[in-house]
């Protein structure tokens, strides 16, 4: 990758993006939603984008989803 | 698109018949009376330690943590998350099962708790400045530099110029120290959306000083 779009990429935000606050506040209506179906996440496209760009919300995100899953058998 | 706002909680009555039967038994014994909200208080820690210690877990791979002070992160998560939970149970709108909305507190308070432990063992003080890192951070090729050098100078002109005090300093500590945002949070006296805000601005106004000075292209602004 050249030094441009390296650091295009790297300042590039997504103006979709709701913010933590935002995804954190639906985090739990949107954790069941994508539990039951995966392709839901493409419907919720503010909170999606959020979780792509955030790590602290899609770790939280993720420990949220591994907590409501049906215990391995 | 953001998703609909739930229908408005319209009493307990309401409320009840929506939610699903477990659900409905933590809110009723919950709010009983105080033997039975106890009795249900400590049964809900114990659920929620259980879950702090399974997310611990699942995270201590990634942490320079083990032991009894990941569990002891996991105990301290279970309680604040209890302390909160019953706080706010009151802005429960039942728009999820109880149990999913209450782990969501847990998550939350493992990682401010996580966030808080990064200050006993810094990988270097707050306010130094890992200028060398940064083309490392941006995932340049060293043997490229020629190519690049122009592109990283003109950057750190702008990080000086065109951000504000506050956001230069988010910006350093997290992209070039590596701090997490929510230890930098924690230090800050802030919380994560703040920080992550002023990190987003940060990236944007950088960008578009970028574009008005010749460096970037417009055209690559927006994803496909
Ligand atoms: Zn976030």
């Amino acid at each position: 990758m050249n030094g441009q779009s390296a650091l295009d990429r790297f300042l590039q935000t997504d103006p979709q993006d709701v913010g933590c606050e935002e995804a954190m506040g639906w985090m739990h209506v949107y954790v069941e939603l994508v539990a039951a179906d995966p392709a839901t996440a493409s419907r919720y496209a503010g909170i999606a984008a959020h979780l792509r760009a955030c790590g602290p919300c899609a770790e939280d995100f993720e420990g949220l989803l591994a907590a409501i899953a049906p215990p391995a058998t | 698109m953001e998703p609909a706002e739930p229908t408005a909680r319209g009493g307990c009555a309401t409320l009840d018949a929506a939610l699903d039967p477990d659900s409905a038994a933590w809110l009723r014994s919950l709010g009983g009376s105080p033997t039975e909200s106890d009795a249900a208080q400590i049964r809900l820690h114990a659920l929620l330690l259980r879950i702090a210690r399974s997310e611990v877990q699942r995270r201590s791979g990634r942490l320079k943590i083990s032991g009894p002070e990941l569990d002891d992160i996991a105990h301290q998560a279970a309680n604040d998350a209890l302390m909160a939970i019953i706080a706010k149970i009151g802005q429960f709108r039942g728009d999820s099962r109880f149990t999913t909305w209450a782990y969501k507190f847990v998550m939350f308070e493992v990682s401010t708790k996580i966030g808080r432990h990064f200050w006993r063992n810094p990988a270097a003080p707050i306010d130094a400045e890992h200028w060398e890192q940064l083309p490392n951070r941006l995932a340049l090729d060293p043997a490229q530099e020629a190519e690049w050098q122009e592109l990283v100078a003109a950057l750190r002109r702008l990080i000086d110029t065109v951000l504000t005090n506050r956001q230069r300093r988010i910006f350093v500590s997290i992209v070039l120290n590596e701090v997490p945002v929510d230890a930098l949070a924690a230090e800050l006296g802030s919380n994560r959306n703040a920080i992550y805000k002023a990190l987003f601005d940060a990236r944007r106004k950088l960008r578009a000083a970028l574009v008005a000075n010749g460096y970037l292209d417009n055209n690559t602004s927006r994803r496909a």
